[in-house]
């Protein structure tokens, strides 16, 4: 891709093989012989010829630069006993202190714990349910209706979390809907949906079904638009049923969307949705949810705890980082194409 | 198309049927939550469920929309979302073009971005650097750090590269630089992305809360998710909604308050919901991550 070419001068310098596609002016300089002379002024003439994009690419990259990489500068905080008084340069240097309390401190585990519980619920109990819904949704043969289906399961993912969250709680508090069924009809006492930390998990899951299955179909009836009609003609030629044309067409033209989706999940099982835990948190049921990313704000935001809040928010980071490549390998192992 | 088995129709029937129940249970908390906002306090009362009011009583949106703090919340929040998304569509559609033309350090610039997609720095350093570039308790929190998803500048940039080269080499030929040709070729050729990209990311800043939260400290900023928040979740619809003259016995039961509240909040997304639709069925965000 980039040869390196050896100048007069002896710096060396590089040129990209793609300069094929570059625009007018230089072919021009080309037809007329005018190709730099001086070797080491081309980079400048390069810049100069791409100013226009250059100054298209200024903002994004100083957004980039600012609020996306200077954060990531600041994790030597971590390694510190920042305080905001004394900065970034004068707090004093604690090395790996911060880190190795992550494994000492049972609050940690136990929040570590919770964030790999309600992922993997989610993954057990939300994931397969966008494939049962897309493969119920292919089956139908009325389009109107099924497109009708569509916007009203969509809809949901389009709310804010304070609105599901919202809803919920009229729901299920003490003198909600719930509860106020339950009385009327079997006089039961009302049951503390919101408090109970055993309860706290499978409400997660529950709303997150909600929200998303719907949304989480798209990809699949995407996938599953281009599967070829005569398949089926061919299969019902056979005397294939309902059932074994869903088993030996649809879902093996889902297969790798399923694995890949699957996969990169996986990849992410340090991520269990901030906003959403944080608004169904409360100090009764905050053992059970309280998760890493909930945990880095109360202990840092909260707490002014900075350094180790920011220790736990990079171990998750990296944890996530090293699963996002494990599974994009694996996901490439499997004859798939990766994420990148 | 060969006749149809007996257990193909059952199927279809059962299908049809259950997938209609799948939609009564997305659309039902609709339902319950607009017809008690419209309720009158004794059908409230006297019902365990409400699926339609008896009688239309618009007292609790009367309340509410006399609220300044409401008002103003949700000022705050139509100038996020106005200012937010253009601001991202700025950002994202100058840095997605430029990385479509083979710029120097292009492919640097591409993993960079990408990298940020797999790691970030977390809340506490980002916090840090929003402190340090003097946002905290200014609108501008809410939309300048994240005025690009590296997610959508690829799928934008994606987008870009789709559109014939030839176009801009004959844009070139006539003498017109890259930033002519971004704003008179580029963009008027990209206005239905544009338009998908600009839902999503309003969207986005529409239903932000926990921004809100962190970087601003003064009530009167705050964004309407954090005032419904208050009305809500944390059960408290008069102190959100600030002090009323209107003794307590006058006031609307909190519940149509709330559910009214909640209503007001989701109109806007309910009403933009089918031209996003559109634009999703289309698969415009379907796009391929692949740089």
């Amino acid at each position: 891709m980039i040869k390196i070419v050896p100048s007069k001068g002896g710096d060396v310098l590089l040129a990209e093989n793609d300069v094929e596609v570059t625009n007018q002016s230089e072919n021009v300089n080309a037809l007329k012989g005018k190709q730099p002379k001086r070797e080491p002024s081309r980079i400048r003439k390069r810049l100069w010829r791409e100013r226009y994009l250059i100054l298209l690419l200024i903002p994004g990259i100083l957004y980039f630069l600012i609020y996306r990489y200077l954060p990531m500068g600041g994790i030597i905080i971590a390694f510190k006993d920042y305080s905001p008084f004394q900065g970034f340069i004068d707090s004093q240097w604690v090395g790996l202190k911060y880190f190795r309390l992550i494994f000492e401190d049972p609050e940690v585990v136990k929040v570590i714990w919770n964030t790999l519980q309600i992922s993997f619920l989610q993954i057990i109990f939300a994931f397969p349910i966008s494939i049962i819904l897309a493969l119920l949704l292919n089956e139908l043969r009325n389009q109107y209706y099924k497109r009708f289906i569509q916007s009203i399961v969509y809809l949901p993912h389009f709310l804010s979390w304070v609105v599901v969250v919202g809803i919920t709680v009229i729901f299920l508090r003490s003198e909600g809907l719930v509860n106020g069924f339950l009385d009327s009809a079997f006089g039961m006492d009302p049951i503390p949906f919101l408090t109970d930390p055993n309860l706290f998990k499978p409400l997660i899951v529950l709303q997150v079904i909600w929200k998303e299955s719907g949304w989480g179909t798209i990809i699949f009836l995407a996938a599953l638009a281009g599967v070829n009609p005569q398949l089926y003609e061919a299969a019902i030629m056979d005397g294939a049923n309902r059932f074994r044309q869903a088993w030996h067409i649809t879902l093996p033209a889902i297969k790798s969307t399923i694995i890949i989706l699957l996969i990169l999940r996986l990849g992410n099982v340090m991520e269990t949705g901030f906003e959403h835990i944080f608004l169904m948190l409360n100090p009764f049921n905050m053992e059970s949810g309280n998760v890493l990313d909930t945990f880095v704000y109360f202990k840092g935001i909260q707490q002014a705890n900075y350094s180790f809040a920011t220790a736990v928010g990079v171990f998750k980071g990296i944890v996530g980082l090293v699963l996002v490549v494990v599974a994009n390998r694996l996901a490439k192992r499997f004859g798939e194409q990766g994420l990148y | 198309m060969a006749k149809r088995s007996t257990g193909s129709k059952v199927f279809d029937t059962l299908n049809s049927f259950l997938l209609l129940l799948v939609a009564a249970v997305m659309i039902f908390p609709f339902l319950y939550v607009f017809s008690v906002s419209f309720s009158s306090v004794s059908d409230f009362l006297e019902n365990d469920i409400i699926l339609w009011p008896k009688e239309w009583v618009t007292d609790a949106y009367e309340y509410i929309l006399g609220s300044k703090a409401f008002i103003r919340s949700l000022f705050v929040t139509v100038y996020v979302t106005v200012v937010g998304t253009a601001v991202n569509l700025f950002f994202t559609s100058t840095m997605g073009y430029a990385l479509t033309r083979n710029v120097t350090g292009q492919r640097t610039i591409l993993f960079l971005v990408l990298f940020t997609l797999l790691f970030s720095a977390g809340m506490i350093p980002t916090y840090i650097v929003v402190k340090e570039t003097f946002l905290i308790n200014t609108l501008w929190a809410l939309i300048l750090p994240i005025a690009i998803s590296p997610f959508n500048l690829i799928v934008m940039r994606q987008f870009f590269l789709s559109i014939p080269e030839e176009l801009k080499e004959a844009a070139l030929i006539d003498g017109a630089n890259e930033i002519q040709i971004f704003s008179k070729i580029i963009l008027p050729l990209s206005k239905p992305a544009l338009a998908a990209f600009g839902l999503f990311y309003a969207v986005g800043h529409w239903n932000n809360y926990f921004a809100g939260v962190l970087y601003l400290n003064d009530p009167a900023k705050w964004p309407i998710q954090v005032i419904l928040r208050q009305i809500v979740i944390v059960n408290e619809p008069n102190a959100a909604l600030g002090g009323h003259e209107m003794s307590l016995e006058a006031l609307p039961p909190p519940e149509t308050i709330q559910m009214a509240a909640i209503l007001l909040a989701t109109l806007p997304i309910l009403l933009v919901y089918p031209f996003l639709q559109k634009h999703f069925a289309k698969g415009v965000m379907l796009g391929s991550v692949k740089g």
